[in-house]
């Protein structure tokens, strides 16, 4: 008897959800990126003396390097958990569309990141007492994470499985992440300094391209990536 | 081993000569410029590295996706020849422009759009022979390689256009963006001395390829025999 594969949409949902189960019991990734954004933070303050002059004009900056490195840490930690004990031939093994498992994977991953966001947030602004729940700011944030998220879980797909793996990914995704993290910035710091939302909207534009020109090519060749 | 073909000899040659005569043509030849004197000489083997680098990073993501399509060694070994010398070429273009800069700017560099943009392009190809080195099965290294130049191809022009938001000062030689940007303009001598730059690095840089592309066969086949011997 055959039966039928599941759905693009239940496979990569049921992939999300092992991953959201594991970290919620052990806990361990998302405390690890938590702690190290904290302690960026903290080492930001002191390398840039954070005064209340020097915070208007950095703040978007000390922010996106503090997700992008932890971004980095968390990405490396959900690939190599599924290398080191062969989850990951599970998966391929698995009867489902493999994009399903970049789209899991970069959704869980996404998830993870915006959790530590949003810790992060309220402290800083509680430290430097500057308000960053603003629904602009949010959303410039969470197109950022996509991208970003988007073209780490490709790469950190192909890092795992090279010898240099730990030290390589933020090698190989930082060059590629320039423009998404520089349109991030650009476009925080405009609205934190009380831009219009026209004048972000160049900015937004090309975060929002980037996004999709990347989890299309993304999706192209995963299948690349992980077939053996 | 195989013999060097003539034809390969022919353009080692040729190579050589248009290189000479394109250092007279950029040194003597050309006028002097009028306001940034003979510095702007440098100019002529700008364009050309940077034009030669340009299109090997562009051939290089195109052998890329023919390899993922076609799956034939050939093209990886075509793609890793491009991506090779282009970084080179790169890399002088750099330096080179960094002497222009020197004098004309009063400093070695700056965050300019084509600069960054320059310096995040050959930070990508370095990147992409580390992750080359850090595999050791023939295919997957293709496979990883051209995943990795096509989002590079990717992901460098959107470097451009977002850093292009920030206001440029390098002068556009053919097309300005806007009024602003300072435009050169040419005299025929120079336009001689411009084109023929042009012609002598392609030249060059297609007798470079041709020698990669021949020492990535000679390799594989020394892989082959070694395999061979040990079976």
């Amino acid at each position: 008897m055959k039966r039928s594969s599941p759905s693009l949409l239940k496979a990569t949902l049921a992939i999300v959800q092992k991953d959201l189960a594991a970290e919620f019991r052990s806990r361990e990734l998302i405390s690890a990126m938590l702690v190290f954004s904290l302690l960026v933070i903290l080492i930001f303050n002191f390398a840039l003396e954070l005064d209340i002059k020097v915070r208007q004009s950095v703040t978007a900056g000390v922010l996106w390097t503090t997700f992008a490195f932890a971004g980095t840490l968390g990405l490396n930690r959900s690939m190599s958990v599924e290398k080191d004990r062969g989850c990951i031939d599970g998966l391929l093994l698995a009867p489902v569309d493999r994009s399903a498992i970049y789209f899991g994977k970069a959704i869980s991953n996404l998830a993870f990141m915006l959790i530590v966001e949003a810790i992060v947030l309220p402290v800083y602004s509680m430290l430097y007492n500057v308000n960053l729940f603003r629904l602009d700011l949010l959303g410039v944030i969470l197109l950022g994470s996509i991208g970003y998220t988007a073209v780490g879980t490709l790469l950190s797909a192909m890092a795992v499985q090279t010898r240099t793996r730990d030290v390589l990914l933020p090698i190989l995704l930082f060059p590629i992440a320039v423009p998404v993290l520089l349109a991030s910035v650009k476009a925080s710091n405009g609205l934190l300094a009380g831009a219009e939302f026209a004048e972000v909207l160049t900015p937004l534009n090309i975060l929002i391209v980037y996004d999709i020109v990347f989890i299309a090519v993304a999706f192209m060749v995963f299948d690349f990536v992980v077939e053996e | 081993m195989q013999a060097k073909p003539t034809a390969l000899k022919v353009l080692d040659i040729a190579s050589i000569l248009v290189l000479a005569i394109s250092t007279y043509l950029a040194l003597f030849f050309a006028p002097t410029e009028l306001v940034m004197g003979a510095v702007q000489r440098v100019f002529y083997f700008h364009i050309g590295t940077a034009w030669v680098g340009l299109l090997g990073f562009i051939l290089a993501a195109g052998s890329g996706i023919i390899y993922l399509i076609t799956k034939d060694m050939k093209w990886d070994r075509f793609e890793v020849a491009a991506v090779e010398v282009s970084t080179v070429f790169f890399f002088l273009t750099i330096v080179l422009g960094s002497i222009w800069a020197r004098p004309a700017w009063n400093t070695w560099w700056t965050w300019d759009p084509r600069l960054t943009t320059a310096a995040i392009t050959e930070l990508i190809y370095i990147a992409y022979f580390m992750l080359r080195q850090g595999i050791d099965d023939p295919e997957r290294r293709a496979r990883f390689g051209a995943v990795y130049t096509l989002l590079g191809g990717v992901s460098a022009p959107v470097t451009f256009m977002v850093i292009r938001l920030f206001r440029s000062i390098h002068p556009v030689v053919i097309g300005a963006a806007n009024a602003n940007q300072e435009k050169m303009s040419m005299t025929p001598d120079m336009r001689v001395a411009f084109f023929f730059a042009l012609f002598a690095f392609t030249v060059i840089f297609i007798d470079l390829i041709w020698h990669r592309l021949r020492l990535g066969n000679m390799e594989e086949k020394v892989e082959q025999l070694k395999l061979k011997v040990s079976m």
